[in-house]
């Protein structure tokens, strides 16, 4: 393996941080004096660019499986579909950001993002836990600051703070973790430790480790008790970073944590069947999965903020996608990353309405929504399309979603449906967040525009976004079997 | 063929949406034209079926093969009936909302999804499609009553919506347990309903999946969303969700809970508080909704409350009629599903549309001034037969639903038969009550004037689609009561069948 | 399915669906096609009479049609003796009664509409023999009789209206629930296959055998049946204490459905006695048997008391009518009794019912002449308060005469048809329960007293000054009188015209009710 070879695996990544470097030079050169909007306009493609070229790199590379360095570089088909989707996202983002007039430093901001993409592209494609800290650094990282870009607004001030602190509190919990595993087994490589693990299963220091990688892990996606700075984030960042948070680094966070759980930890399961617990990390994170559903769906029924609403409905999303996890079946695993995927597409959909009435009314809450029928029918009709599929109608991609998740779960025990307890659960709180979403719609189509509401007007990029998420979300949902059958085929 | 109904209502519901906003007389005549060829292609998909008989599959594709789910439709006799129910509904439907005015497009659009959502459900056999058409159907129901609506409209919305999506993650639960269990190889109901469910599942499985699809049937308790949420709605929808969405609970009863666990009705071990089974259970809160919906309704102030009280009440035979397990019994209950669809929207497109649109009031003490019967004869007319069929007077559909009902009830529990009569009773009552008050009241010096001012004789005579609606409707009540075999020569072969027939455990 | 006996109950209804449609001005033309539509029915009635073949007791012209194959409901119609006798008397009484409503402005195509619905109601009662068939046609009749008696009645009618309707749906629900279970008992409605149940005392075993029901013993469970049965046709008679609807209803009703419901629908109970109570539950009937009879005594004697303490005409003309009824019930009773097999009780047995068959008859044509008469008074004088009036004899002679006739045949004066009817019935009661025929005696001399008080009253004595100008009959009104005083006089004379019809029938219930 020499460094050419490593070159022509990592070439995504690399083109990623090159285009980085560009966005950041060709805006510091040539950026003064330009209105805002074009500067984003021109740094939002070129950073598309770089990505699409990142695309173009891994569509072309050899499906062969290969494993670098003890685990710290995998590419598979798996780790080579993530990254795509990933790409995807980061390219999403960066069309809905072209609008936003949140700050002047347009160039750090997009190197940013490239660079907290480039991190998420490690961190899919890591099986040893070194890299997983390290990527994870780096995106958490990029994504502070990204929470902070906004200098006029306090609250995205107060929103990195909370996120920064949280996250490095959490950090610092992953990685006490993490050496604790390292010292139980004595291997940094997921599948090594999978080997050596086991026979530590009742060992205290292991369910020590157990606990802190699992506070450090559930920060990450979001999941309560491990939540507080979501609801801030999500109101208070600049809308591009809240987007890309709930959406791409979600579908990373959600990965890694399978990868970590279901390789690394692979042996020391145990179950949360019902009247049948035994400790291991399955219990632990159907504990997590319970507490995120409750309080998520509960918590978003009081919001009057459509941004904090979806930051709870991102922590009750996060429950049920745990859920989907807990099988730790191939199925499960591919249930996840069904849902998750296509929530991400849904929720920058959502951002992307969002974006568009804030930018022009300044206001983010319900009543800023109402009347959007009459103000813009294609903002309405997406946003019911992406509403209901949160909420889980069908024939919606959420809803198939949900559908898959749950059948996951339960064939996990086929027999006794020990996880029905928490189905039954997840079902109920569904139930309950139809709520909230209809409250959204509600406003979006059943109230009265007042007469002073500014009117909305949106670049053709974001309406193009908004049409092709919509349609995605609409035919995901309808005929689930391609994705489906792409995911499947990619689990090892 | 008959999966064109589907498709011509979503059809329907986007050329819609490509119209103008106020492009009011092409939205009505596009609408009425899909619901009509709705219940065209529903007609001779009847006559097409009675001379086949037995099960007959529509469609059949692979659609999510990883879960083995098919897109699979297919009908019997049971689906039929309520295949034309649903027709007839949406067209006089469609005719009685010819005034709307207001977002008259989209309207029409959110009618038309829900009429397809309704003939989905009511075609397919796999069940994960069954509940995807199910679920879809919750959406337009709340736009059209949160948009349209009148008394107190976000709330009754909101609590239909609520009550129905809750109903369903029931109904989701117990399928996804079952379709697990059985292997998760299909989704298709005949092949589920084979599957020999361990007798402790269903014993919970049962109750839940019923219950879940039974609080959109209105069954007591949990009926509360029913009279809030009809009189809230307008009354096309009004027509619709008492004459049909109603009866996609009873149908979901019949053909999912029933069907795919019948063991959750036999006895019990050990019997508690007196029940000995679920049959007991449920025939006991039928029974109480018949009574509390009939004695309810009889102390009502508003119209429409005494009619969407009625409708719980009239469910409650339904429900009843499940529960006895005899073919007279099952076919009553289906027969009632049909005869009071029609009833119920006749009734509420006389509440709503004939005299609330005009009189711009509902309650009773108001209209009784009014002398509503010389100002609009033709709406207390059809009112007075309306109110006929709805008490179950021989000569009309409802008659012989409702004997049917009880003589198969009597079998099993003659109690519930007897409170049944009961029942029968208030509802003469109650439904003399509102003729009187609403249209014939006793007063010698009625006034002249409406609530507002108008004067009486200034009220718009009926028009020529709300007159059309109503006779068809008449006409059904009137041909299925005096010949009723035209429907239960479908619906009994239909029972008797290889799917249905391990239901039939009451004798008879 | 064109039996003559479909195209009897269809003229009315075709009838009904024309004046329906008519324009609401064109009056007299309504009148004109309703009443030629009654005459059709005459007409139809009288062919079937001549038809008729007095000889055989057994149904003819039948029809029989499968309609509800899944609950074993046959669209059955058939005649005998007594629906023959029945349907000629809805067939005379409905003409009458529409023509005795000329008067009526207010929407009289509804009027007219609703009367012929009544009356091909009342057709399909008498003639349907399956019980889901002719059930169908039994609450049928009474949604024209409520909206006639709603929309043209007196100052009180909605309360009498309503009474009538739930009074009259409470007895149809407990015979509905009571017909149930015999059918559930034994898989038939058909009336012919239950009388031959009843007979056999099959029933009351297959009753007891079928339907265990909370531990009711085996003999209460047939008797609640029963029970529930009676209570159905109690309230149409009506028998006391079951007929407190009846004085305000019969009150408040226009003038013509007073007669109607007099003529024809209170015959629809005692029927309902003869043609399902009587051949289906002999021996529960037996088993309570002195119950029944102390209330047709009761019915009897304190109607006629009630009539005599009334002081308006339609009032002592509705008790009288429940009155009457009573006398047919202590005959039905009566022949109930289980006497052995002696032929000589045949013959007592034959004669009740042949007088309560005659009686029914008579009735229906007295009350209903009766009630046109008190009608004529109050819209002539807005009142008819018994005090109101005197001495009007000496204004409208002829008007006396023909009431007084009336009133003399609802006596019973021999020569006139009342006569017959009583005589039979106490004949045969007589023999049969002594007592009760005895204390029913009271009945029959309280009613002379009232009627001879009405007519010392209203037309002898002094005449009140403010009467002057009322008018003597008209020759409309005489013409329309006319044909019902002939048959009184007629059927007095000659009580075979009818005997010899139902004769025959009448000795095949007595056949069958042996012992």
């Amino acid at each position: 393996m020499n460094y050419w070879e490593l070159c022509r695996l990592f070439a995504p990544e690399i083109t990623l941080v090159l285009t980085a470097g560009l966005v950041l030079l060709l805006d510091l050169a040539r950026g003064r004096g330009v209105p805002n909007r074009q500067r984003m306009g021109l740094a939002a493609a070129l950073a598309s660019a770089g990505c699409l070229i990142a695309w173009a790199f891994l569509f072309m590379s050899e499906t062969r499986a290969t494993t670098l360095l003890n685990g710290m570089g995998v590419i598979d088909p798996q780790t080579n579909f993530l990254k795509q989707v990933l790409l995807l996202l980061t390219i999403l983002t960066a069309m809905i950001s072209i609008e936003t007039e949140f700050t002047d430093h347009v160039g750090e901001y997009f190197a940013l993002l490239l660079l907290a993409t480039v991190g998420m592209m490690f961190l899919v494609s890591s099986e040893n836990i070194l890299m997983i800290f390290v990527s994870l650094e780096l995106l958490s990282l990029s994504l502070y600051v990204m929470t902070a870009f906004n200098k006029r607004n306090p609250q995205s001030a107060e929103a990195a703070l909370k996120y920064f602190l949280f996250g490095g509190m959490a950090a610092a919990f992953t990685l006490f973790g993490l050496s604790l595993v390292y010292g139980l087994s004595g291997e940094t490589s997921l599948r090594e430790i999978a080997r050596q693990l086991p026979s530590h299963a009742r060992d205290p220091l292991f369910l020590l480790a157990l606990l802190m990688t699992v506070v450090g892990f559930g920060f990450k996606v979001a999941a309560v008790p491990f939540h507080l700075w979501a609801p801030d984030a999500y109101q208070g960042a600049p809308l591009p970073s809240a987007a890309f948070i709930a959406s791409g680094s979600k579908v990373a966070s959600f990965f890694i944590l399978a990868k970590f759980m279901m390789i690394g930890l692979a042996g020391t399961e145990g179950s949360a069947a019902w009247c049948a617990f035994a400790s291991g990390w399955v219990p632990a994170l159907a504990v997590l999965a319970a507490l995120s559903m409750l309080l998520g769906n509960l918590a978003a029924i009081a919001q009057k903020s459509v941004r904090r609403l979806l930051a709870y409905s991102a922590i009750a999303q996060a429950g049920y996608m745990l859920v989907g996890l807990l099988a730790h079946t191939p199925q499960g695993l591919a249930s996840m990353l069904y849902y998750v995927i296509t929530y991400a597409l849904t929720t920058i959909g959502a951002f992307a309405v969002v974006a568009v009435v804030q930018e022009k009314s300044g206001d983010d809450s319900l009543a800023a929504l109402a009347g959007l029928r009459q103000r813009s029918p294609l903002l309405a009709g997406c946003m019911m399309i992406f509403m209901l599929s949160l909420a889980g109608i069908p024939p919606l991609a959420g809803f198939f979603g949900k559908f898959y998740l749950f059948t996951a779960a339960l064939n996990s025990d086929a027999k006794s449906l020990g996880l029905l307890w928490l189905v039954i659960l997840a079902i109920a709180m569904s139930a309950v967040s139809l709520y909230y979403y209809l409250q959204v719609l509600k406003a979006v189509f059943v109230h009265a525009a007042p007469p002073e509401a500014p009117a909305l007007t949106m670049a053709t990029s974001t309406r193009l976004v908004l049409i092709l998420l919509a349609l995605a979300v609409v035919l995901l949902g309808a005929v689930p079997g391609t994705l489906l059958e792409k995911i499947l085929s990619t689990i090892p | 063929m008959l999966a064109w109904t589907i498709y011509i209502s979503f059809a329907g519901a986007a050329a819609l949406l490509t119209l103008k906003p106020d492009q009011v007389r092409a939205a009505r005549i596009v609408a009425l034209l899909a619901s009509l060829a709705g219940l065209l292609v529903a007609l001779a998909g009847a006559f097409e079926f009675s001379a086949s008989g037995g099960l007959v599959t529509v469609a059949d594709k692979a659609w999510i093969p990883q879960l083995n789910i098919r897109y699979t439709l297919a009908v019997d006799g049971i689906s039929i009936t309520l295949l034309l129910l649903t027709g007839i509904a949406s067209v006089t439907g469609v005719l009685f909302s010819w005034n709307v005015t207001h977002r008259t497009k989209e309207f029409f659009a959110f009618y038309l999804a829900l009429i397809g959502g309704v003939y989905g459900v009511f075609l397919s056999f796999d069940l994960f499609l069954l509940f995807v058409f199910y679920e879809l159907a919750i959406v337009p129901k709340y736009f059209l009553i949160a948009i349209w609506g009148s008394t107190r409209r976000e709330y009754g919305a909101m609590k239909l919506a609520l009550y129905s999506f809750v109903g369903s993650a029931m109904v989701l639960v117990g399928l996804i347990a079952a379709y697990v269990l059985a292997g998760s190889n299909t989704f298709n109901l005949i092949e589920l309903a084979k599957f020999p469910f361990p007798r402790d599942f269903q014993m919970w499985a049962f109750p839940l999946v019923f219950v879940g699809f039974a609080i959109l049937a209105g069954l007591w308790p949990f009926h509360t969303w029913a009279p809030t949420g009809h009189v809230a709605a307008p009354t096309a929808a009004s027509m619709l969700l008492a004459g049909v969405i109603m009866k996609l609970g009873a149908y979901g009863c019949l053909r999912v809970a029933m069907t795919l666990f019948p063991l959750g009705l036999d006895d019990w071990q050990h019997s508690v508080l007196g029940f000995g089974s679920w049959r007991d259970v449920f025939g006991l809160l039928a029974v109480i909704g018949i009574v509390y919906g009939a004695m309810v309704a009889l102390v009502q102030k508003d119209f429409k409350f005494v009619i969407g009280y009625s409708s719980v009440s009239h469910m409650g035979f339904v429900l009843l009629g499940l529960m006895t397990l005899t073919t007279i019994g099952l076919s009553g209950a289906v027969l009632q599903m049909f005869s009071h669809g029609i009833i119920a929207g006749l009734l509420f497109a006389v509440v709503g549309r004939m005299v609330y649109d005009r009189a711009h009031t509902r309650v009773l003490d108001e209209l009784e001034v009014m002398r509503l019967s010389k100002a609009l004869p033709f709406a207390a007319g059809t009112f007075v037969v309306a109110g006929l069929a709805s008490m179950g007077m021989p000569g009309f559909s409802g008659f012989v639903a409702e004997l049917q009902v009880l003589i198969g009830a009597w079998k099993a529990f003659p109690t519930f038969a007897v409170l049944g009569g009961l029942g029968v009773l208030i509802g003469v009552a109650y439904t003399l009550r509102a003729v009187q008050k609403s249209f014939f009241s006793g007063h010698a010096e009625p006034s002249s004037e409406l609530r507002d001012g108008t004067p009486n004789h200034d009220l718009e005579p009926i028009s020529l689609p709300e007159k059309i609606g109503a006779a068809l409707l008449i006409v059904c009540m009137v041909v299925i009561g005096v010949y009723p075999q035209l429907l239960l020569k479908l619906i009994v072969p239909a029972l008797r069948s290889d799917l249905m027939a391990p239901l039939l455990k009451g004798g008879l | 399915m064109s039996g003559p006996i479909t195209l009897l109950t269809i003229t009315p209804l075709v009838g009904a669906i024309i004046i329906v449609g008519l324009n609401p001005q064109r009056k007299s033309l309504a009148r004109g096609v309703g009443f030629a539509c009654t005459l059709l029915s005459l007409a139809f009635a009288i062919t079937l009479w001549v038809n008729f073949d007095a000889k055989s007791g057994a149904l003819q012209f039948v029809e029989r049609w499968p309609w509800i194959p899944t609950l074993n409901v046959e669209y059955f119609v058939g005649l005998d003796g007594l629906g023959l006798l029945m349907v000629l008397l809805t067939a005379i009484v409905v003409p009458f009664a529409l023509l005795a409503s000329s008067h009526v402005d207010e929407n009289p195509k509804a009027f007219i509409a609703l009367l012929l619905f009544l009356q091909s109601g009342m057709f399909g009662v008498f003639t349907a023999l399956n019980f889901i068939h002719w059930f169908v046609f039994w609450e049928l009749s009474l949604v024209p009789a409520y909206f006639l008696i709603k929309l043209w009645g007196g100052p009180r009618r909605a309360p009498a209206a309503n009474q009538f309707f739930i009074y009259t749906m409470v007895g149809s629900v407990t015979l509905l629930l009571s017909m149930v279970a015999v059918f559930l008992a034994t898989g038939s409605w058909d009336f012919m296959v239950l009388a031959e149940k009843g007979r056999s005392g099959e029933l009351t075993t297959m009753l007891t055998a079928r339907l265990g029901w909370f531990g009711l013993s085996k003999d209460a469970l047939p008797l609640v049946i029963f029970g529930g049965a009676f209570l159905g046709f109690a309230v149409k008679v009506p028998l006391v204490p079951f007929h407190t609807w009846l004085p305000a209803t019969y009150a408040e009703a226009p003038t013509g459905v007073s007669m109607v419901l007099t003529g024809v629908m209170s015959k629809m109970g005692v029927y309902g006695f003869l043609r399902v109570l009587l051949p289906v539950f002999p021996g529960e009937m037996r088993a309570v048997l002195p119950l029944l009879l102390w209330l047709a005594v009761a019915t009897i004697v304190l109607s006629a008391c009630a009539a005599f303490a009334q002081r308006d005409l339609k009032r002592i003309v509705a008790y009288s009518s429940i009155n009457h009824l009573g006398y047919c019930l202590l005959g039905i009773f009566a022949a109930a009794q289980i006497t052995g097999n002696d032929p000589q009780w045949n013959t007592e047995k034959a004669a009740a019912l042949n007088g309560v068959l005659l009686q029914m008859f008579n009735h229906g044509l007295t009350a209903s002449a009766l009630f046109y008469f008190v009608g004529l008074i109050e819209q002539r004088t807005d009142r008819r308060g018994l005090d109101d009036f005197g001495g009007l004899r000496k204004v409208a002679p002829v008007f006396c005469g023909l009431m007084g006739i009336t009133m003399f045949a609802s006596l019973g004066l021999p020569g006139l048809n009342g006569f017959v009817g009583e005589f039979l019935i106490f004949k045969g009661a007589f023999a049969l329960t002594a007592w009760a025929s005895s204390i029913s005696v009271i009945g029959l001399l309280v009613t002379a007293i009232f009627l001879l008080t009405i007519l010392q009253r209203v037309w002898s004595g002094p005449l009140t000054s403010q009467w002057g100008g009322f008018s003597d009959l008209t020759v409309k009104e005489r013409l329309i009188v006319l044909p019902v005083i002939v048959l009184m006089f007629v059927l007095g004379v000659c009580p075979q015209l009818v005997l010899n019809f139902i004769n025959p029938t009448v000795l095949r219930v007595v056949e069958a009710l042996k012992p």
